[in-house]
């Protein structure tokens, strides 16, 4: 990386660090909770794009991996005073009942819990293939919910657990997403994240490179499962209340979304398909309520339709705009440079690239 | 040593209706695995949106019924071919576009096309639960040598074995059999020996549609709550049925969807504790299955080429 760059980058995450105060401070508490769950939304994706991205490998166990993170949140963090109440129906495992964790250590553990979930089913899981890996990890993120819906005595099974300390607090969430972004830019930019794009590229070939495709695809899969677990015990701190109904399967389908539309591949890409999924499913649900035109009641307009239009917007998506707004490509500071100095001429040269 | 107990204390009278159950779950199983697995063998694709229009096809039978009060025999025709063009149409709009692209984006696709018909119908239908009508005959309890059961479940392995049959015959002795199989052989040399790939990959939706709709409608008869997501769970065993038989293998299909629907019923009966996770009895059969046989009991050997 150029100096240059590395000053811009600094100056940018600052900037965006001055702009979350901003919004901490000044915007109201709707303004709030959707910028805290574009920033959620943002680590979850990259977690997921590094699996399917950048190794390949289509994994569909992020909703699962996040489960954990915001169990490990929600059974650790609420205060040991509350317990009882919260677990009346059948009273907590006396050997975690009396452990109470600050916020950012129930997030690490979450993350560490689900990373070795992940290791351990990565060991047979990821010698499949396509779609036999798509729905072995949709098949154990399932498990994973069935598994709290039936562990009472730990996670409270089908109730849930209340009153877990709420966050809202933007700067956290948004420090947290800087040091998931510069990680995984790191690992992706590194010998690692070389091998992982060999995989991608051919794993016969890369294997013939002498890259030992079981550990990296294992490693990568650690990862992305930690950053879902760190994300997904942000979501739960951010909710306030978990429940397995929360974490179906089609939770995963968000960053699905998130992934093909950024671009597959594309670090920059996650963020960019994040903050415009995350928003535009907020203000789309105008879509769910009735709508009155002129005194008329338009009957396309109920409960259930914006679920729809997001699952068209993802079948358009991958139809007709398969490599999404980055595809591979990132966000570079010379890229930027040349648009602003001439816009035109830049966006000429872009098409005549293509 | 209490599940060994437990098993000792069985009668024979529970036992034989634990069977019963088990072989007429296996069969819905099957029917809708052979859909899974010969639309895998000519696309090499899971068909993601299988399980939905097996959803789809019980909410055609249900309005049939009870909305606009078509004969039960009736409503049966018209939701079978209903769900065969649904299939069709399935297949022209998410998956023929995307003939030559990678393999994730066709996957994508399939997913995206199984969740646009599950917000589909929970848009249309609501997400309510709702009860499928009772069927003359098929839907009264029948006692038989002390054990009640209900009539379907003697029906839906005799129909399932009547489809395979003529299944079968389809593939194995007709020309479109013929073209069917050389198709999942080779998919372009098939094409430069005058094969209309279109127009086979067509009639496998159509075929495996039309049997997703036979096993809909027994199912729908033998588990009446019909939901917008009913379909994703036996989706997920049937597709697993498939792997575990032998991808692209019809008889396989079958074999995996028994092995599946009896273990599943079994493992309950015999384990009470485990029943909470029960669908996870599928997911584990599978990771064993994929470590040691890798091709399924009854599929051939492959072998990777660069």
């Amino acid at each position: 990386m150029k100096k240059r760059d590395m000053i811009l980058t600094i100056i940018g995450i600052i900037a965006l660090f001055g702009l979350a105060f901003f919004v901490q401070e000044e915007m109201d508490s709707y303004i709030r909770r959707i910028v805290n769950l574009c920033l959620v939304y943002a680590i979850i994706g990259l977690s997921m794009n590094l699996t399917n991205g950048f190794v390949g490998q289509f994994s569909l166990g992020q909703a699962g991996f996040m489960a954990i993170g915001a169990y490990t949140v929600g059974i650790f963090t609420v205060p040991v005073e509350y317990r009882e109440n919260i677990f009346y129906a059948m009273p907590m495992n006396p050997a975690i009942a009396d452990i109470e964790l600050p916020l950012w250590a129930a997030l690490i553990l979450g993350g560490a819990l689900a990373a070795l979930f992940a290791f351990a089913i990565g060991t047979p899981v990821l010698r499949l293939r396509g779609d036999y890996l798509a729905v072995t990890t949709l098949g154990f993120s399932e498990i994973i919910r069935i598994w709290i819906t039936n562990a009472q005595s730990i996670t409270n099974g089908a109730l849930g657990i209340k009153d877990i300390p709420p966050l809202n607090d933007v700067r956290y969430i948004f420090l947290v997403t800087v040091i998931c972004f510069v990680f995984i830019t790191l690992l992706v930019n590194s010998s690692y994240g070389r091998a992982f794009k060999a995989i991608r590229e051919d794993e016969i070939a890369a294997e013939a490179m002498g890259i030992n495709l079981f550990w990296h695809k294992n490693l990568a899969f650690m990862v992305s499962a930690f950053f879902a677990g760190i994300g997904g015990g942000l979501y739960g701190a951010l909710l306030g209340t978990v429940d397995p109904k929360n974490f179906l399967f089609t939770l995963t389908y968000n960053f699905l979304l998130i992934i093909v539309l950024g671009g597959m591949g594309s670090i920059t890409g996650s963020m960019l398909g994040a903050v415009i999924v995350t928003a535009g499913l907020e203000y789309l649900r105008f879509f769910d309520e009735p709508l009155m035109l002129f005194g008329m009641d338009i009957p396309l307009f109920r409960p259930g339709f914006r679920m729809v239009i997001f699952s068209v917007l993802l079948m358009v998506c991958v139809l007709f705009w398969r490599h999404g707004i980055m595809g591979t490509r990132e966000f570079t500071w010379q890229k930027a440079i040349d648009f602003v100095k001439n816009p035109l001429g830049f966006i000429k040269r872009k098409g005549a690239a293509q | 040593m209490e599940y060994f107990d437990a098993i000792a204390n069985m009668s024979a009278l529970s036992f034989a209706q634990h069977m019963v159950n088990g072989i007429s779950l296996g069969s819905l199983y099957a029917l809708i695995a052979i859909g899974y697995t010969m639309v895998y063998g000519i696309l090499l694709m899971i068909n993601f949106a299988h399980g939905d229009i097996v959803m789809m096809a019980c909410y055609f039978a249900f309005f049939g019924i009870t909305a606009f009060h078509i004969p039960w025999y009736f409503t049966f025709i018209i939701t079978i071919i209903l769900t065969a063009i649904l299939g069709v149409l399935i297949e022209r709009s998410a998956y023929r576009p995307l003939r030559e692209a990678p393999k994730n984006s066709i996957l994508i696709s399939a997913i995206g096309a199984s969740f646009l018909l599950e917000n589909l119908a929970n848009y249309l239908f609501s997400g309510r639960p709702m009860r499928f009508p009772d069927v003359p005959l098929l839907s009264q309890n029948i006692s038989i040598g002390g054990i009640e059961i209900q009539a379907i479940c003697l029906v839906i392995p005799v129909v399932t074995i009547l489809s395979l049959v003529v299944l079968l015959h389809i593939v194995n002795h007709t020309k479109t059999g013929m073209a069917m199989r050389a198709v999942s052989k080779d998919y372009e040399i098939a094409r430069v020996m005058g094969i209309n790939i279109d127009n086979i990959i067509s009639i496998t939706f159509i075929i495996g549609s039309a049997l997703a709709a036979i096993g809909a409608i027994m199912y729908g008869i033998r588990y009446p709550g019909i939901t917008p997501m009913m379909g994703v769970m036996p989706g997920l065993k049937c597709f697993i049925a498939a792997v575990i038989g032998g991808i692209g293998n019809i008889k396989g299909a079958v074999l995996g969807g028994f092995i599946l629907g009896l273990g599943e019923i079994l493992i309950v009966a015999f384990f009470p504790d485990l029943s909470g996770y029960r669908d996870a009895f599928a997911f584990i059969v599978l990771i064993v299955i994929l470590f040691y046989k890798p091709t399924g009991l009854l599929g051939e050997k492959t072998t990777e080429k660069v």
